[in-house]
């Protein structure tokens, strides 16, 4: 069962990433990006990672990307125009590449990796919300202080880009 | 055709992400739309999240979690400011394709 979900939200994660990267239009592009953003979520529930599962579907799926869809609709962008002659080579050339790239990195990823039991769903079970939030208020309470005045300098710096005379 | 496995090996998930991450590049570096450019790299970003999880499975500790909750939270402020320098240059060339904005050229 563990296997089965994994290939399917893993199938669904590559063809939406590869959809985001052929498509010319940026909405299907931001749509795609949902989908790989969703079946992540998925597996890390997989991975037992419940809070960052959530915080995947409530921050990445939903408040990023509405960012994301709102600028496109607010700059009105359209679909790209179409690539010169110049990119038929590249894709003859690049997607042959491209695969003997990835076998290789399998290659390599196997054989780094001592072969141990598989990920079984509820063998770990720390990515609570518990677990998650002791380990960030105790051993990782000043990062965690400095993330937020790096969300501040965000908040100022877009404002001030948001301004009108610049 | 092989039966299925009855649980993934670890492998599997590291070898998804980094599937997902040289996507990313691929569409960091040949995509000519600088929002479609952005997203590539939050591409990127969500599969070395999954590289993190993974890891924090593997070794049974929380550790590699909170790090791929700071990489969300980096994210977020990085998607505002972003989506901001977007917004001012699109006000000031009036266009999105990143070939055309050479001002820094020659």
């Amino acid at each position: 069962m563990d296997a089965v979900l994994f290939l399917i939200f893993a199938f669904i994660a590559v063809v939406s990433a590869v959809s985001l990267v052929v498509q010319t239009h940026p909405i299907s592009s931001a749509l795609s990006l949902i989908g790989v953003m969703i079946s992540l979520a998925v597996l890390y529930l997989l991975l037992g990672a419940e809070f960052l599962a959530s915080a995947q579907m409530i921050v990445y799926a939903g408040a990023i990307m509405v960012l994301f869809i709102f600028v496109i609709m607010l700059l009105n962008a359209g679909a790209e125009p179409k690539q010169k002659s110049k990119a038929k080579l590249a894709k003859w050339i690049g997607i042959p590449l491209f695969a003997i790239f990835i076998a290789l990195m399998s290659y390599i990823i196997q054989s780094m990796l001592p072969k141990t039991a598989g990920v079984q769903f509820g063998a770990f079970t720390g990515g609570a919300a518990q677990e998650v939030g002791r380990s960030l208020f105790t051993q990782y309470l000043l990062p965690f202080e400095v993330t937020s005045i790096l969300i501040l300098i965000a908040l100022i710096g877009a404002i001030v880009l948001a301004r009108k005379e610049i | 055709m092989p039966p299925l496995p009855e649980s993934v090996p670890l492998s599997w998930y590291l070898l998804l992400s980094a599937v997902l991450f040289a996507l990313g590049v691929a569409g960091f570096l040949f995509r000519k739309n600088i929002i479609t450019v952005f997203m590539s790299i939050e591409l990127m970003l969500n599969a070395v999240n999954l590289t993190f999880v993974a890891f924090s499975y593997k070794f049974a500790a929380v550790d590699g979690q909170i790090f791929s909750f700071f990489v969300m939270v980096v994210a977020a402020a990085e998607a505002a400011v972003g989506l901001g320098i977007i917004l001012t240059v699109y006000k000031n060339k009036s266009t999105l394709q990143i070939d055309e904005i050479n001002s820094m050229k020659n």
